[in-house]
């Protein structure tokens, strides 16, 4: 993805499709689009992550993350015909090294997720793929998911600390 | 400004993040997360584990043509993407978008007490409300899930105080009169999925005229 951002590289493009295209297209079925429809908002999503590679920041988000918000914002466009209201945006750093242990440590907690998904029992683990998928309406998600989300919400949170704290020192300059 | 205390619950941010949640909420929602990191990252952190069963999702094979259509596309030009519309006063990001980036018209409910609908329909009805320092909104209760966030002055109610950046969740069996702290005007933004049921005669016989 990386290499997508920095250099436009269309080989790694590729092999981000080739990874992408069809989970895109398997949760789109999932959520109900034929074959046709879901492989028209495929193109749209795997597009607009080509044209918006700019925006990725490691630091903030896991490419299965971004790509997750983006087919999820397709759909909602397309199928309800409506737009979901998004939060601002944070301004972003201009050309700011990122902080490798920042990206590390994402990474590391997104794979203690996939982990604690694979523990669970097979009905636990299909109402978290209802959960995400949206097929459960805010009445039925219960209190809690199932997936301990404590400690990558605190990884966030410093991300978006270091952040804020940065954008304050560029405001002083 | 003081620190938020009143966040949103586990459950609708989960509903948000899934794209579940009805678009009067996911208004309330994003303007609360324009405001607050600790909500910003829960947000975040729901989109990974979505980003996760992503991964793991059982895969559909696309098209054989569609990667080649992809490629052929990738330097084809594109419109510009409108500028996201900037928070403007008190009015987070997402608020202005819905206003369609002017300030709001409100409309006179009486008493000092003004609103301004920003969108109403099968979902449910998003609005501004404007409530002078010292004024109540009428008592009423509510059919479905309420959220009022504080974007301006603070409320207090039987449930607690609610300063700027606090949501406050109101159900069926909340029933409650928020008034307005003494202050600058108090102005919240409140979603409801069904008409809120005023107490009092004739507020009741207003609603239709008003469209609360
Ligand atoms: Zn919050
Ligand atoms: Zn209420």
């Amino acid at each position: 993805m990386l290499a997508v951002r920095d250099r436009q590289d269309r080989a790694a493009f590729g092999a981000l499709f080739d990874y992408y295209a069809p989970r895109v297209k398997g949760m789109l079925m999932r959520k109900g689009c034929g074959h046709g429809q879901a492989d028209e908002i495929v193109q749209d999503v795997m597009l607009t992550v080509w044209r918006k590679a700019a925006m990725f920041d490691p630091q903030r988000a896991q490419v299965s993350a971004w790509i997750f918000q983006i087919a999820r914002n397709r759909h909602i466009d397309v199928i309800r015909k409506e737009s979901r209201p998004m939060p601002e945006e944070l301004a972003q750093e201009p050309d700011a090294e990122p902080d490798a242990s920042q990206v590390l440590g994402m990474e590391q907690e997104a794979k203690q997720l996939k982990e604690a998904l694979a523990r669970l029992k097979p009905a636990q683990r299909e109402m978290i793929e209802a959960a995400y998928l949206g097929e459960l309406s805010h009445r039925e998600l219960s209190e809690k998911t199932g997936l301990p989300l404590g400690t990558i919400k605190s990884r966030i949170r410093l991300g978006l600390d270091k952040l804020r704290h940065e954008l304050k020192g560029m405001r002083a300059e | 400004m003081s620190a938020i205390s009143h966040h949103i619950p586990e459950p609708l941010m989960a509903a948000y993040a899934a794209g579940s949640l009805p678009r009067p909420y996911a208004l309330v929602v994003a303007a609360h997360v324009s405001m607050c990191d600790a909500c910003r990252a829960t947000v975040a952190a729901h989109e990974v584990a979505g980003g996760v069963v992503l991964d793991e999702m059982v895969k559909a094979p696309v098209e054989e043509d569609l990667k080649a259509s992809v490629l052929a596309l990738l330097d084809a030009p594109v419109d510009p993407e409108p500028e996201p519309v900037k928070r403007s006063g008190v009015y987070p990001g997402p608020v202005m978008e819905a206003l369609k980036g002017r300030p709001p018209r409100w409309k006179s409910l009486g008493m000092g007490v003004k609103q301004c609908i920003l969108e109403t329909g099968d979902t449910g009805s998003v609005r501004l409300l404007h409530i002078p320092g010292g004024r109540a909104v009428p008592d009423h209760s509510h059919n479905g899930l309420e959220l009022t966030l504080v974007l301006q002055g603070s409320f207090s109610d039987e449930t607690g105080r609610f300063g700027v950046g606090d949501v406050e969740v109101g159900d069926e069996d909340l029933e409650h009169t928020p008034v307005a702290d003494d202050g600058p005007p108090c102005i919240c933004l409140a979603a409801t999925d069904a008409p809120l049921r005023f107490n009092s005669l004739i507020p009741r016989l207003l609603q239709p005229v008003f469209k609360i």
